[in-house]
């Protein structure tokens, strides 16, 4: 079974879809574009890139349509995560083999997506993590980012027994079987944790891999930054009932 | 007096029952949610009629003022309602998000025709 997975990562390139969810990000969304350009092809993979405009009050989908850049506009704003399962559901409809997620602010930088593509090819896993707390490299995000984030490392690693450095990471590379379970299920604010620990839970292969974050790069940020303590509180709360959910199922 | 505050509960029970038939009948309340408008309405009009009914009830629950049992009646009743149309609300989120995604990859799709025809 990896063999012949192995044997088809050589003969026949995988399909790969960046998915980057953009709320109000006219000023971000072409740079990015172009990084990711410059940063490819990767040997071994066929890209594309598909932008999910989440109903932006500002220009984004203007500069999308005006620069010809492969995208998916939202009617209604869904959230983060409904933008990016949006995404993920094209990727299934597809037959796309991975999906990356990454932020459409600039705060991940294209550079880093050869690590994921690597990682890939060599380890085949169902998830793979950009961490910035891996190596410490890069923005460590602020004090109270960092609190909350240690939480969700101490939450995860009580119910699973898996230690994961940055739980709350939205750059991420997606393998088939997350794709599909994805598609079933995707929290649609602050989704990230959420999705770890579902992935764990069913016992899917996860691997953490050192990647730089910067400090985004410009535009409004979206509201995961403000009302932290009331995230936090619903994404654990949520998480203490999926891990029931799970027990009482298995 | 008896009698005063009789027609007055059965009136008001009437009221609502016709406002509830009304909207049916317009199409604007859906038929499985006026079920519970109806029982309450079925209800109140029990007890406006059968008045010592409640007194029973209440005396064979220990409650000293029978009016509080319905009040009691009437917050459960409430509370139930409230948590019905929460879980009502998460179904239509969950309708709403699942069509804006459809309809989001639709456009694309629709989209890559066009863009296709206009090569040929």
């Amino acid at each position: 079974m990896d063999a012949d997975k192995g044997l088809k990562n050589n003969i026949q390139d995988s399909k790969v879809l960046l998915v980057i969810p953009c709320y109000n990000e006219e000023s971000n969304v072409l740079s990015l574009y172009e990084s990711i350009q410059k940063a490819l092809p990767f040997a071994g993979m066929v890209v594309d890139v598909l932008f999910i405009d989440d109903c932006s009050n500002d220009k984004t989908r203007d500069v999308l349509i005006e620069n010809d850049m492969p995208h998916i506009a939202l009617a209604v704003n869904l959230g983060i995560g409904g933008a990016v399962q949006t995404g993920i559901k094209y990727a299934s409809q597809y037959n796309y083999d991975w999906v990356i997620q990454m932020d459409g602010d600039g705060q991940h930088p294209a550079e880093e997506l050869s690590i994921f593509f690597e990682t890939a090819i060599m380890q085949n896993p169902d998830l793979i993590i950009g961490s910035r707390f891996l190596e410490k490299m890069g923005f460590q995000s602020t004090r109270l980012r960092r609190t909350g984030i240690g939480f969700f490392r101490a939450l995860i690693r009580r119910l699973t027994g898996v230690a994961v450095t940055d739980p709350t990471s939205g750059f991420r590379m997606l393998g088939r079987k997350t794709i599909e379970r994805a598609c079933e299920y995707y929290p649609d604010e602050y989704p990230e944790p959420e999705i770890l620990l579902d992935c764990l839970l069913r016992g899917f292969k996860v691997r953490e891999i050192p990647v730089e974050m910067k400090e985004r790069q410009g535009g409004i940020s979206s509201i995961r930054s403000f009302f932290q303590v009331y995230y936090m509180m619903k994404v654990s709360l949520s998480m203490f009932f999926q891990y029931l959910r799970f027990r009482l199922n298995n | 007096m008896e009698f005063t505050l009789e027609l007055l509960s059965v009136s008001i029970t009437l009221v609502l029952l016709f406002i509830v038939f009304r909207l049916i009948l317009k199409g604007r309340l859906r038929a499985e949610y006026s079920i519970i408008w109806i029982l309450c309405s079925a209800v109140l009009m029990i007890f406006s009629l059968w008045r010592e009914g409640l007194d029973i009830i209440a005396g064979f629950l220990g409650i000293y003022y029978p009016p509080a049992l319905l009040f009691l009646g009437a917050i459960l009743a409430t509370v139930v309602f409230l948590l019905h149309l929460s879980v009502v609300s998460s179904k239509f989120q969950n309708q709403i998000k699942d069509l804006t995604q459809e309809m989001g990859i639709l456009k694309k799709k629709l989209e890559e025709l066009g863009k296709g025809e206009n090569e040929k």
